[in-house]
């Protein structure tokens, strides 16, 4: 097959590791959902022994499970309002100003993003204890997972300053400039003016912080207590124990989220922008 | 851009909440753990900062630089395949035709945006003794064996299938690794590729370099500093990575998260565990502060 300097995608060489890469990708998730349907009681995914539905019933009825569901939408929902208010105004300070030190408060700003998951994890931890800022577990919920959404908000607003302040760089400054001499006061051009402008900014920070949030199992296992868990933390410990299809088709319900949030977020977006 | 004493109190008011959170819940916690790891314990909850250098003195004796090795190593391994397997990828996609990129593009992030710990417990499910992958390795074997008892050579490749034992090994957790971490390295190999000025791949081809030579001597070289980009994204997280060589590992592939995280739960050793955790972070940060002084250096040199 003769082909142009650049144009791989045409060799069958290249497509065929392209295609065993996406096998590879999609492989162990499509066996996942797949045994989620197996109709078998332990080691579900060896055997396939029919169809059942069995399986998800019982996660629904599986208290703690649904507890520990409801607890990760709540944290992610809250710790995403509250990162996309905190990126937002990062976003914005770093955008407008200049200031002393600049350089150095971007790197502490962006520190959050690249310091291993595990250190974050063990230093909040060491940090709700030492300080006594522990939320007790006993406080009315959403209270009591205080802990866990200080934890998100920390490391996802950074993630949603990023993406809101590519988003900045596209605004034109002759707007607040008109806006001014038209005698709008600094507030009225950031309420009226900067937001507007930064709202699909704001709609794609938010759902990288869901996203963050929700994927989130190691600074959570470090900062949840024995009555504050989330899905993944509860997903590991029934994990530890054992393989059941049960946990396959608890997972293929977050996996069927992802999809959908994926999805709103095309529609928001669209893909044709994705690459540029 | 304005400096900040022009409008000090919007600025302030946009610096405040930020500078906050980042000084209480990011600095002042970084800022206990290291003073624990200088700590060691009086009582069963009380640790006391002493200043004594024991806690990072452990981290070289063998058991644990056995495990700091070990870990390094599984890293770059994983790195390595990371590149390997997501340069060709990458490049299909950069070179695809402009409606089908964004697609292709989704289809190998779309994974990704799968729960970590899902991702991790498929693999479980499919990498046992009795997992779909010895399944299929299986039903190889028996193909050729088949094949070898055709020709009259029975026994060619055993007397009969053994299953690979991914679970508790250091293939599996390679395995899981490369499975976690490939979309991050495809990302910055793809942009480098998209911003490649492709006029160089003509000329070479035009003074008959040929496919090979061109891929190695002209394309691999002007996407170098995508493949440094990914290499380093892709080997810091795997660096700390704790599910897959807890899960995958089953307690005998422990990397250095995993020591931490028995630091911190079990062995209630929160000084070592603190010095540890301080120790890979310092790791990390040579890695991006030589990334940054090369990055420098380079721009410097294209400016002279």
């Amino acid at each position: 097959m003769s082909a142009g300097p650049f144009q791989y995608a045409r060799k069958t060489s290249m497509r065929t590791i392209f295609v065993l890469a996406t096998i590879f990708l999609y492989a162990p998730i499509i066996v996942l959902v797949v045994f989620s349907f197996n109709d078998s009681r332990r080691g579900g995914n060896v055997i396939w022994r029919g169809f059942t539905t069995d399986y998800y019933v019982k996660a629904f009825n599986n208290a703690s499970l649904v507890e520990a569901f409801v607890n990760s939408i709540a944290i992610a929902l809250i710790s995403t309002i509250f990162a996309v208010i905190l990126g937002a105004m990062t976003a914005v300070l770093l955008w407008r100003w200049r200031f002393p030190f600049k350089p150095v408060y971007e790197g502490l700003v962006a520190l959050p993003i690249v310091i291993p998951e595990i250190c974050m994890g063990v230093a909040l931890a060491a940090f709700f204890v030492a300080s006594g800022f522990t939320i007790s577990p006993d406080a009315p919920w959403p209270f009591n997972l205080g802990n866990i959404i200080i934890a998100h908000i920390t490391f996802s607003f950074p993630f949603a300053a990023m993406v809101i302040r590519t988003r900045l760089q596209s605004f034109p400054p002759e707007m607040a400039e008109a806006a001014r001499d038209l005698g709008a006061s600094e507030y009225q051009v950031f309420r009226d003016i900067l937001i507007p402008h930064m709202v699909p900014g704001l709609i794609a920070g938010a759902l990288l912080a869901f996203t963050l949030s929700l994927d989130d199992f190691v600074i959570t296992f470090f900062t949840s207590g024995p009555n504050t868990v989330t899905f993944p933390v509860k997903v590991y410990s029934m994990v530890r124990f054992s393989v059941t299809p049960e946990i396959n088709a608890a997972s293929t319900i977050l996996i069927l989220m992802t999809l959908a949030l994926t999805f709103i977020a095309i529609r928001l977006q669209k893909p044709s922008e994705m690459t540029k | 851009m304005e400096s900040w004493r022009r409008s000090l109190p919007a600025f302030a008011a946009f610096a405040g909440p930020t500078t906050l959170w980042l000084l209480v819940f990011f600095l002042i916690p970084l800022g206990i753990i290291w003073m624990y790891s200088f700590g060691e314990n009086v009582s069963l909850t009380e640790i006391e900062t002493t200043w004594t250098f024991e806690n990072y003195r452990r981290i070289f004796e063998p058991e644990i630089a056995t495990l700091f090795w070990r870990t390094v190593k599984l890293a770059a391994i994983t790195t390595f395949f990371c590149l390997v397997i997501g340069y060709p990828v990458a490049l299909v996609i950069a070179t695809a035709e402009q409606k089908w990129k964004p697609w292709l593009l989704l289809l190998i992030m779309l994974p990704f945006w799968t729960n970590l710990l899902i991702r991790t417990y498929a693999m479980l499910n499919i990498l046992g003794t009795q997992g779909r992958v010895n399944g299929l390795l299986e039903w190889g074997w028996q193909f050729l064996d088949g094949g070898a008892a055709l020709v009259g050579l029975d026994g060619l490749f055993g007397e009969r299938f053994v299953p690979v034992r991914f679970l508790g090994t250091e293939l599996g957790v390679v395995i899981g690794l490369v499975y976690v971490h490939l979309p991050f390295a495809i990302l910055p190999l793809y942009s480098a590729m998209e911003r490649l000025d492709r006029s160089y791949l003509e000329a070479s081809m035009d003074l008959g370099g040929g496919q090979i030579r061109t891929f190695f001597l002209i394309l691999v070289p002007l996407t170098s500093a995508g493949l440094v980009t990914a290499a380093i994204i892709t080997f810091i997280p795997a660096l700390g990575s704790f599910l897959t060589p807890d899960l995958l590992g089953r307690g005998q592939v422990d990397m250095i998260a995993n020591v931490i995280e028995r630091q911190f739960k079990k062995a209630n050793d929160w000084p070592f565990g603190s010095a540890l955790s301080l120790f890979l972070l310092y790791v990390t940060f040579i890695i991006l502060a030589i990334r940054a002084i090369v990055d420098m250096q380079n721009a410097k040199g294209r400016r002279a």
